[in-house]
């Protein structure tokens, strides 16, 4: 099957906009707007259970519906943060098939009628930034973008918006801080972006990936896009493999393919032949699976991965072989949330803090009981306690990591 | 000399992004211009930022303090990244970092003796399917090199080196 989101994999010039155009481009955005109401667009994103790729798996036009229409401006906000450790999707659409992200990012602001939408990148991504603010101004040079666009009322500007070396920017209201000009900290919700988002205004923040569906599901149809995949999960996913495989990379793919397709059939097999260990099938911020035959033959989709104790999120699946000991993993994770918590609520700071001294201190203390209790004491206080989701997730790891792999938490 | 009067038209431009009412919105961008030419931030550029943005030169430095890309103090002109963080460590990304400090002379977090490399670990860089990797930062701008070797990182470094001896 030719891919949806990949698509430069088999047209390569598709950063081109007259050969975006060729190939369809930016039809279904005047279509849009000439021709459809705001809420006809959220509509058919609704039917075809499109869900956010960013890692929550939100229903996205369920999302868009929440817009408080009493309150404008409304803002969307595009989230290129992309800084989950094993996630490298996002680069790679925005790298190589840019106009259909951006176009993604049109249809949704005429949805929720936004005339202004930010497209904020981690730092890092200076170079697609660069990039981006020229297709940007290749879109207003063509009449995609900019005032009274096809003719009809509706007005658009898209900016880039360069964050600066910061994990929790990713989480959508440290974002809207963040593009106000503060420190990346998120905000205590309620009020949710869509009523109070940025400047205090209805906001929309969508994925990257999530995006870069909406040209061709309104181009296909609702029904095609819901043909793929599952029930509970529709349509394709990128999944960025990495770890211990033969052939790291994305992989665009329907939802419901199996963690030994994705792993064997795509990612060519394990490093050296060895079996895989543990899968971690959301970035840094997963639970860990055992890898046993039934885990292997579960299919990738949001509800199936939760019957193995663990979540999808932005389906960053890390792949673990059997010369790797869990307690070195778990150290990896930790000292990166202890690098990234914010430092604005008392669990994370402190709680990713302590687990770091102890994770630490594990092997150097011969693997002392006590201090393996202590850790996996520390996360369980964490749980449910934090401002947002990054102390929750560096907890995650540390907790099932030590409960399904005890054997390496004692002396060797 | 202020940031408005080295480089009017990029300041304008930042300042065209974000709705007039919200102008400190652009202090991040603003602090990039101000880090273009000696790779670091200077007391005088927050003063001058805040000066322009209307706000404290504290609400500035908070900023400053907070996101790793920004710097306070003159270290290496080229400041190397390497990831190893844990998918780039599972391919070997520790073992990078060791060869590299030991070739160099240095250790993680220190400067070259001529001053031209700081060699630094940092976190996930999405790319964790091309590693080992790193990024070069240097004044506003960002390089990315991944699938890389001890060998080829070498190779960078000396034509890195016989720039500095020409800029000098």
């Amino acid at each position: 099957m030719s891919h949806i989101l990949l698509r430069h994999r088999e047209i390569p010039d598709i950063s081109n906009l007259n050969v975006y155009k060729k190939n369809g481009g930016f039809e279904v955005f005047k279509k849009a707007v000439t021709k459809m109401k705001p809420s006809e667009v959220t509509d058919t994103v609704k039917a075809s259970g499109l869900r956010g790729r960013g890692g929550a798996g939100f229903p996205t036009g369920v999302k868009w519906s929440f817009i408080d229409n009493k309150i404008w401006p409304h803002y969307v906000v595009a989230n290129a943060d992309e800084s989950e450790p094993g996630t490298f999707k996002d680069r790679e659409i925005m790298e190589s098939n840019p106009l259909q992200f951006l176009e993604g990012v049109a249809i949704a602001s005429y949805a929720v009628g936004a005339k202004s939408a930010y497209v904020y990148l981690r730092g890092e991504f200076w170079q697609i930034a660069k990039s981006m603010d020229e297709k940007i101004a290749e879109m207003e040079e063509a009449g995609y973008l900019g005032e009274k666009l096809f003719g009809t009322d509706y007005s658009l500007h898209i900016y880039t918006h360069l964050g600066a070396g910061a994990y929790i920017c990713g989480e959508e209201t440290a974002m809207l801080e963040s593009i106000e000009g503060k420190r990346g900290q998120p905000r205590i919700r309620p009020p949710f972006p869509a009523v109070y988002g940025l400047y205090g205004k209805p906001t929309v923040v969508n994925n990257v990936e999530t995006l870069t569906n909406l040209p061709m599901i309104l181009a296909n149809g609702a029904d095609w896009y819901k043909s793929l995949g599952t029930p509970d999960s529709a349509g394709v996913k990128i999944f960025s493999l990495s770890g211990r495989v033969r052939k790291p990379g994305n992989y665009e793919l329907p939802f419901g393919t199996t963690f030994r397709q994705l792993i064997y059939e795509h990612g060519g097999g394990v490093q050296d032949g060895r079996p895989v260990k543990a899968i971690m099938p959301a970035g840094a911020s997963s639970s860990f699976i055992v890898a046993d035959d039934k885990a292997l033959d579960t299919q990738m989709d949001y509800a199936s991965v939760r019957t193995l104790g663990a979540d999808l999120g932005s389906a960053s699946v890390i792949v673990i072989d059997d010369i790797v000991s869990i307690d070195w993993i778990i150290n990896k994770t930790i000292h990166f949330f202890k690098h990234e918590s914010c430092g604005k609520c008392t669990p994370c700071r402190e709680g990713t803090y302590w687990m770091m001294h102890l994770i630490d201190r594990i092997p150097e203390s011969g693997y002392s009981k006590a201090d393996v209790d202590l850790l996996l004491n520390v996360a369980h206080q964490m749980q449910n306690k934090c401002l947002c989701p990054l102390g929750e997730f560096s907890t995650m790891a540390v907790a099932t990591g030590i409960e399904r792999f005890p054997q390496d938490f004692k002396k060797q | 000399m202020s940031l408005a009067n080295k480089y009017p038209k990029e300041v304008k431009q930042i300042l065209a992004k974000y709705p007039p009412e919200y102008k400190r919105s652009a202090v991040m961008p603003l602090l990039y211009l101000a880090q273009r030419e000696e790779g670091y931030i200077t007391k005088d550029a927050m003063q001058d930022i805040a000066d322009t943005l209307e706000i404290s030169v504290t609400d500035v430095g908070a900023i400053v303090g907070f996101y790793t890309l920004y710097h306070d103090k003159k270290e290496g002109k080229y400041r190397m990244q390497v990831c190893t963080d844990l998918p780039c460590a599972l391919r070997g990304a520790d073992q990078f970092m060791e060869s590299l400090c030991a070739n160099l002379g240095i250790k993680v977090g220190e400067t070259t003796a001529d001053g031209l490399i700081t060699l630094e670990a940092v976190t996930c860089l999405a790319a964790c399917d091309r590693a080992p990797m790193f990024q070069v930062q240097s004044g506003d701008g960002l390089q990315y090199y991944e699938d890389m070797t001890v060998d080829k990182t070498m190779e960078l470094i000396a034509a890195i080196k016989e720039i500095g001896k020409e800029v000098k």
